[in-house]
């Protein structure tokens, strides 16, 4: 009982820097923008969220350091592939490029410090209850913040206008502009919505995940949670299953080499990744030839004038 | 679908190319040519099959550039230099190359969709004149058009499409507006039928 | 008022020759104001990562050892990039190369084997790559998967089944326990060209396959179809082109020399099979390919040039502490800038006021 508490608990934990993350990058792709820097992103943000939390002892400040990191990193990628109509796959790539270097020159001088992790909600009688007491009482803000943020997006993108205005930029941008909507400028508050989530996620790790910071720590998150929104076909409620699918697994293959499951921890470790490409082409194989992508999805736009 | 007697229909589009086959699509730019390539890459574009353009794999600079000068010369296409990028073409002059490029390779059959969309009237001329021109020597052209006026013009027979389907073709002189009208509109060409609706 | 971008009637050719040098000189002014903030001399380390060097020469070799990797996966990943085919995996094709070229190494280790060694561990290698590269390659062709994701995905498989090897079954045994293979026998060796410094054969391979590319692209009817398909799509099916072979033989091409480039760092300068053969080289490929606006002799040159910044980066750690992950932020600024300054051969700028009036801004 314990142990499948146990067990439930650390996949929500390695799922919600994921469910963030893609949540952000779910959003982007919406309007119609493919930033693969998401890894970048991320991963500055774990730097600088560090920083924020260990200079004023305070994990909320350190989320916001890592939350505004993230934006002005996407800043950069909206002002290359939105203003300058640069190639969006390049732009995205060197953005990863740049964040790891940067979050490498940020967090250099905070290697080896710790600090006091995020607190986790404790309800007299409810956080007792035995074995979906902590999971539903008991956990850090992150992880209410990541369910809200989901619902948030959900909403956004189907109940509101806003939402679709933002989806009919990312199936046809032409129309889209045609009808009068500032294409570009929807696009560019999706990528700093992105950028925003991307910098939270990645300020989970070193504040709730574990109390320090490693160079690297996100670890290809990034480039999960991109195959992720492609996983949940662009929808917010099959993002959450992705995610934690993707957590599950990762938290069995750690549990399995424990248990001596004689197969190779290596083999264990790839089973991720070889799951997102199977599910991948089962998914663009279900649709016969293709996604059910956002249609306009990474191709440049220049408004005509 | 059958070309001098082989039948065409299931052949790859560079192999009906070989057998004489000849297109020119509606759009100019990202179809008929590459728009940020030169005009004798977009020569080699349809002509790379059987036009003397590829040696084993190579590619013959040289006969890619004479088909433009040939082409320029032939059909009057204006351009800044002997081969710019073919998105820097006026619409008309543009469309002149594409029509000469095909003309040029002497083709068997040559299908033309709108060929004087968006064309001064001076290119539309030249582009008229070089289809029916081809006619003439010989081969077979098939235009599709929403210009009545020029396929009264350049046409021997008109055939018109609804639905999908494509009436029995008509010679020119029979096609008069109230015909093409009628199928245009659906119906067909039953005595009774015209006559009633043409009010007799 | 705004500053719009509009598209120009043709490509600047002015600015596709200047470009490369406004994106340099934009860089180094960045790095400058980065070097003062680290509270580092900038000049002195300006000097460390782009003069000093060159005026070695044994650091000159090294330069040419760096960029044989990343010129050859470069070269590969620039007819993907140019099909509009995005090969984001080579990385794993690197490692892969390596792991399988090294199987024949470490199969005849010890053994009296021949001269044959080598050019099979080579052609393996190629071969491994090559094959790797078709599983996205197929991915997207048959099921519409996308590419991206998926070559990257088996990057982090390929980088985990290295890691098993050399920590299992291909261990050396008396090797202290290190996880790395025991050293190539010389037959299994890249030889070098020059005697006790560190140029060796590969090095010629790359300036031969920058050859080749050069001559596919610009003067044969598949380099035709392999631009015409990236550019305009519609008008490479209108002439015949087939889009999807084309993505299958530019992925092969690209894994093959990712391969190649795997085995021959493996065999040449490090000498055996360990974990992290690969410092990011494929990843880096993918600077040095847009660096050099996926053209052969630009990245010859961007090669060249990265590799040049990787030694500067080390030495300047050496000389004046600069941490590594400099190297890294140069990089990226790098290529943002030559991004930037390339759209300006395809777009221009326009300042446009509110009551209609036009004037030109720069471009």
């Amino acid at each position: 009982m314990e142990l499948v508490e146990a067990i439930i608990l650390s996949v929500l934990a390695a799922s919600t820097p994921l469910l963030i993350a893609a949540t952000g990058e779910l959003v982007t792709e919406r309007s119609g923008v493919l930033n693969l820097g998401v890894e970048g992103m991320m991963i500055v943000g774990a730097a600088c969220g560090f920083a924020g939390a260990w200079l004023t002892g305070s994990i909320f400040i350190g989320a916001l350091f890592g939350i505004v990191a993230g934006t002005m990193m996407s800043l950069i990628f909206a002002l290359m592939a939105l203003g300058l109509a640069v190639n969006q796959v390049a732009t995205g790539l060197a953005l990863t490029i740049l964040g790891v270097g940067l979050s490498g020159l940020i967090g250099a001088g905070f290697v080896g410090e710790r600090i006091t992790p995020a607190v986790h909600l404790f309800i007299p009688g409810l956080t007792d209850i035995p074995l979906v007491g902590r999971v539903l009482f008991g956990e850090d803000g992150f992880v209410y913040v990541s369910i809200a943020l989901v619902l948030g997006v959900w909403w956004f993108l189907y109940r509101t206008r806003a939402g679709l205005i933002l989806r009919a930029c990312g199936d046809n941008h032409v129309s889209a502009h045609a009808l009068g909507y500032p294409v570009l400028r929807i696009r560019t508050f999706a990528v700093m919505f992105g950028g925003a989530c991307a910098g939270l996620a990645g300020a989970y790790l070193p504040l709730a995940y574990t109390p320090f910071f490693i160079p690297g720590m996100t670890a290809g998150r990034g480039w999960i949670a991109l195959a992720l929104v492609v996983f949940s076909s662009w929808r917010p409620g099959r993002l959450v299953v992705g995610a934690y699918l993707f957590g599950a697994v990762t938290i069995l293959q750690l549990h399995a080499q424990g248990w001596g499951v004689g197969i190779p921890s290596q083999f264990m470790s790839a089973l991720p990744y070889l799951a997102t490409i199977i599910v991948l082409v089962l998914l663009s194989r279900a649709r016969s030839g293709g996604s059910t992508a956002p249609a306009a999805l990474g191709t440049v736009f220049v408004p005509d004038r | 679908m059958v070309i001098e007697g082989i039948a065409a229909g299931h052949l790859s589009i560079t192999q009906r190319r070989k057998l004489g086959a000849a297109f020119v699509p509606e759009e100019r730019l990202g179809h008929g040519t590459a728009p940020r390539m030169k005009l004798s890459e977009n020569a080699l574009l349809t002509g790379h099959a059987a036009s003397g353009m590829v040696h084993h794999g190579f590619i013959d600079t040289a006969a890619t550039l004479n088909t433009v000068d040939r082409a320029t010369e032939t059909f009057d296409v204006r351009k800044a230099k002997r081969d710019p990028e073919a998105a820097s073409l006026s619409g008309g002059n543009l469309q002149k190359f594409i029509v000469g490029r095909e003309i040029l390779r002497n083709p068997a059959v040559l299908v033309v969709s709108q060929p004087t969309w968006g064309v001064d009237a001076g290119a539309a001329a030249v582009i008229r004149q070089a289809l029916l021109d081809l006619a003439t020597a010989g081969a077979a052209v098939l235009v599709t058009s929403q210009d009545l006026d020029e396929l009264a013009e350049i046409a021997d027979r008109i055939a018109v499409m609804f639905h999908g389907r494509l009436s029995a073709p008509l010679a020119t002189s029979e096609a008069s507006r109230e015909k093409l009208g009628l199928l245009m509109g659906g119906s067909s060409l039953e005595p009774k039928e015209a006559a009633h609706a043409v009010g007799a | 008022m705004q500053l719009v971008l509009e598209k120009r009637a043709e490509r600047s050719g002015t600015i596709a020759l200047v470009s490369p040098l406004i994106a340099i000189g934009l860089t180094i002014l960045t790095m400058v104001i980065l070097f003062a903030i680290l509270g580092k001399n900038p000049l002195l380390a300006l000097h460390a990562y782009f003069i000093a060097p060159l005026t070695d020469g044994y650091s000159l070799q090294e330069i040419a050892v760096k960029a044989t990797p990343l010129v050859m996966i470069a070269i590969g990943l620039s007819l993907c990039y140019l099909a509009n085919a995005w090969n984001i995996g080579a990385e794993g094709q690197f490692l892969i190369g390596a792991v399988a070229g090294s199987w024949i190494a470490v199969r005849t280790q010890g053994t009296d084997a021949g001269a044959w060694v080598l050019p099979a561990m080579l052609v393996l290698a190629a071969a491994a790559g090559a094959l790797y590269a078709l599983i996205p390659a197929i991915c997207k062709v048959k099921f519409g998967a996308s590419e991206i994701l998926t070559s990257l995905m088996l990057v982090y498989v390929a980088d985990l089944f290295l890691d098993y090897l050399v920590r299992g079954p291909w261990r050396d045994p008396h090797g202290f326990n290190f996880p790395t293979t025991a050293e190539f026998d010389p037959v299994a060796t890249v030889p070098l060209l020059i005697e006790g410094g560190r140029l060796h054969l590969g090095s010629i391979i790359a300036l031969l396959v920058v050859a080749a590319a050069a001559i596919l692209l610009a003067r044969t009817i598949k380099g035709f179809e392999i631009r015409v398909v990236g550019a305009a799509p519609r008008a490479a099916r209108f002439g015949g082109f087939n889009a999807n072979q084309l993505v299958i033989l530019t992925f092969a091409v690209s894994g093959a020399l990712a391969g190649l480039a795997g085995i021959i760092e493996v065999a040449g300068p490090v000498g055996h099979l360990q974990p992290g053969i690969s410092p990011g080289y494929g990843f880096t490929a993918i600077i040095v390919a847009f660096l050099g606006r996926l053209n052969p002799l630009g990245i010859l040159i961007a090669g060249l040039f990265l590799a040049l910044t990787f030694i500067g980066g080390e030495q300047a750690q050496i000389a004046m502490k600069i941490p590594l992950d400099v190297t890294k932020v140069f990089q990226g600024i790098l290529l943002f800038y030559v991004l930037a300054c390339d759209s300006l051969i395809l777009y221009r700028f326009k300042l446009v006021f509110p009551n209609r009036q036009v004037t030109r801004g720069a471009g």
